[in-house]
């Protein structure tokens, strides 16, 4: 049956299992909204354009599955660059659909027209422009294919407003044929027997495991190779989430914001086992100082990975979890009672701690009550900064796909939008933002989206009025000079709350604490929680940047 | 070091877009891109030529292998090869030293594809290092603008 483009792209959304979009309505894509009006595919409006790139991203996140959001031509499109560029440094599977001015206005500067296939050429992991009605079923399918297959990513598809209009004949394709594009899932054999070989002769070996894990599934095989060899793990802040925290195994994160322990035990180890992770400047430091004494094994599915950053010793090109898989066989049982008494002796000598301060509650604390409230079972997203590193610090993970942060990008305003995808992916959970008072105000008018649909997620403002981390490096790095990082004109974030619909709650004491949280979980609605918190608490250990991970400042020498 | 990659893409709008946009947002240096459709209408051809050092070299062709739009890509650096490289080389030139010139175009097996007045333009085929020598043999008549291709490239032998 003759279809026009607009119901031909609601039917593909269909046919791939999409049941909600996030998105935002304008000129060019009114075709696209006549057809939503009436489909079996809940439309979620956003405020900002931005909000809906961030919530299809945080949608993904938390589900697995790939987000769907939707904006008009122009400006509509260009809000979502943020988001896409979020989602693919994290590898996030994000399918964008942008409006277009008709194909006879294409390159005139026509109303509303940007050129966002060229503009978001290097932050997606392909891009279409669909010239023809009739291209837009096979497009749709390989966006799908692109995003969610090898290392995922974002795939934006702009439609010119004839395209949308203009009908054809409607076949949705079974299958994709892209012969440039065949990623490798399996590890060669061989490789993997070489890992396999190092692994039994080592005797320090530490698992570095990143984002792939979670993205390929591969947390209980990660756990099952972890305590099968005695194998200690740390994960990225992607990562999260992808190995309990209260393992005894556990190292927690490692890079900058890292624990003593783990930095210290990647420094010492003899093999260094990555898993779907890429080395960032964050995690490594100096990298010609990285894990000096390892052998290191690289498995990603991404080839480009695999020697980019770090020099490499087994490469191993594949699913994290299908290698896995074929490694964990080749293994026999291990203790390595030496190797974990040192990593012991470390954690002792760098607890994570952090002192009382006087001037206000410490934003440390909080992170550790949530915690607790929660039982780690919670999905926590957070903005970037200060906020981010405590959490990934102070909360103890349980479950993959509960951590939900911008890591590679660290777009501060990506929390709340990101909570909101991740609460409407999973409405049984509960979702909480743990936020900046800066990072917040970035898309604090998503306040009115979790209101419409009665999303009952939380904002907890670990609000030290500033731009905490910043001014942390300040401090560190320029004598406490802090250029423009104040925030002494925030709102009283209680009564925009209260302003937008939503329940705000402010909290003033440590005692205060507990109970207002407890407080804000058991509301059926979005609550914000405002903590003031101390100014000027700051983050440690830190790694300088560019410096071995090893040097780290513990932060309570004077 | 000097490296030829020769990259069958698919041939669409915006591929070469892409390529030059990696290159670019890396922070790799293009010495020379030629590109032409191949015998499948569907398929196009690149030759670039790079400079880089064996652990850049490693990363340029894994990050091209990720565009969805690169279906194969040969390092051919190291193949016995035939490159050519057409240059047009418009040279001036008036009845006091045009014989001077042609006996150049001579040697070089080049060929003068339009004579004006003061000037002539000069079409040479031949690999950059051909090029080049003629460039400098011209040079002294007073060379008035160049035109290059960048290089193609084929492997030699039956394939
Ligand atoms: C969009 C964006 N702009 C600027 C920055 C730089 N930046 C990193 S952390 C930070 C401060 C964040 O302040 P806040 O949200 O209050 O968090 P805090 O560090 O105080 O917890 C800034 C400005 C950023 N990461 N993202
Ligand atoms: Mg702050």
């Amino acid at each position: 049956m003759e279809k026009c483009g607009a119901d031909i792209l609601v039917k593909c959304l269909e046919t791939e299992g999409v049941d909600v979009v996030f998105g935002y309505p304008g000129g060019a894509v009114l075709a696209i909204y006549d057809a939503l009006y009436d489909a079996d595919i809940r439309h979620i409006l956003v405020r900002h354009e931005q909000g809906a790139a961030h919530a299809a991203d945080g949608y993904a996140r938390a589900t697995g599955r790939p987000g769907v959001c939707i904006a008009t031509s122009g400006p509509g499109a260009t809000n979502l660059v943020t988001g896409l560029a979020t989602a693919y440094m994290d590898s996030v599977p994000v399918v964008a659909f942008t409006g277009q001015v008709a194909t006879s206005w294409i390159g005139k500067d026509s109303f509303q027209e940007a050129d966002i296939t060229g503009i978001t050429m290097p932050i997606t992991k392909h891009n279409y422009l669909v010239k023809s009605t009739e291209d837009l079923p096979r497009v749709i399918k390989e966006a799908f294919y692109i995003a969610t297959t090898g290392r995922p990513g974002p795939v934006l598809v702009d439609l010119p407003k004839d395209v949308s209009i203009g009908k054809c004949e409607f076949e949705y394709p079974s299958s994709v044929d892209l012969p440039g594009y065949k990623p490798t899932y399996e590890g060669h054999p061989k490789q993997v027997k070489e890992l396999a070989k190092a692994i039994t002769a080592s005797s320090r070996p530490v698992l570095y495991v990143g984002g792939g894990v979670i993205w390929s599934g591969a947390s209980d095989v990660l756990r099952e190779l972890a305590e099968l060899c005695d194998i200690p793990v740390t994960t990225t802040l992607t990562a999260l989430g992808a190995f309990p925290t209260a393992h005894r195994l556990s190292l927690g994160m490692l890079g900058m914001h890292g624990t003593g322990y783990a930095n210290l035990s990647v420094n010492e180890c003899d093999l260094l086992i990555a898993v779907g992770a890429r080395f960032d400047d964050r995690v490594i430091g100096d990298p010609r100082t990285f894990a000096p004494n390892a052998k290191v094994a690289h498995i990603d599915i991404d080839p480009a990975e695999i020697g980019k950053n770090v020099r490499y010793d087994i490469p191993i090109v594949g699913d994290a979890r299908t290698v896995l898989e074929s490694l964990i066989p080749q293994l026999s049982p291990m203790k390595r009672p030496e190797w974990l008494a040192q990593i012991a002796q470390w954690k002792k000598e760098w607890p994570l701690k952090y002192p009382r301060y006087a001037d206000g509650i410490a934003p440390q604390y909080v992170i550790e009550q949530i915690s607790d409230l929660t039982g780690g079972e919670a999905i926590v997203t957070t903005e970037v900064g200060q906020n981010q590193m405590w959490t990934a610090q102070f909360y103890k993970f349980k479950n993959a796909r509960s951590f939900i942060s911008s890591a590679g990008l660290g777009t501060m305003g990506f929390g709340f939008p990101a909570a909101i995808g991740a609460q409407i992916g999973r409405p049984d959970s509960l979702v909480i933002d743990i936020a900046g008072d800066g990072s917040f105000q970035m898309n604090i008018q998503e306040l009115g989206t979790a209101v419409q649909y009665k999303l009952p997620v939380k904002v907890v403002i670990l609000n030290n009025g500033y731009l905490g981390m910043v001014r942390q490096w300040q401090a560190m790095f320029h004598d406490k000079r802090y250029s423009s990082t104040a925030l002494d004109y925030n709102p009283d974030f209680v009564a925009v709350a209260e302003a937008y619909g939503a329940k705000g709650i402010r909290v003033e004491t440590e005692d205060e604490v507990r109970p207002s949280l407890e407080r804000a979980f058991a509301e059926p609605g979005p609550v914000v929680v405002d903590v003031k918190v101390s100014r000027e608490a700051n983050v440690f250990p830190m790694v300088p940047p560019n410096m071995p991970i090893s040097r780290m400042i513990r932060g309570d020498e004077s | 070091m000097k490296r030829t990659l020769s990259v069958l893409v698919n041939n669409r709008s915006g591929v070469l877009a892409r390529v030059a946009s990696l290159f670019s947002r890396r922070g790799y240096n293009i010495e020379s891109i030629a590109v032409g459709v191949t015998d499948d209408p569907e398929v196009s051809r690149m030759t670039i030529q790079v400079i880089a050092d064996e652990a850049t070299f490693e990363q340029i062709t894994k990050q091209l292998h990720k565009l969805i739009d690169v279906i194969k890509i040969s390092d051919i650096t190291s193949d016995e090869r035939v490159d050519r490289e057409l240059a047009l080389i418009r040279i001036s030139a008036d009845s006091s030293n045009r014989s001077d010139i042609l006996q150049v175009v001579g040697i070089f097996r080049a060929k003068i594809v339009d004579v004006a007045e003061k000037s002539i333009i000069v079409e040479v085929t031949g690999d950059e290092g051909k090029i080049d020598a003629f460039v400098q043999l011209a040079r002294p008549y007073g060379i008035i603008e160049i035109v290059r291709t960048g290089k193609v490239s084929m492997v030699r032998g039956s394939k």
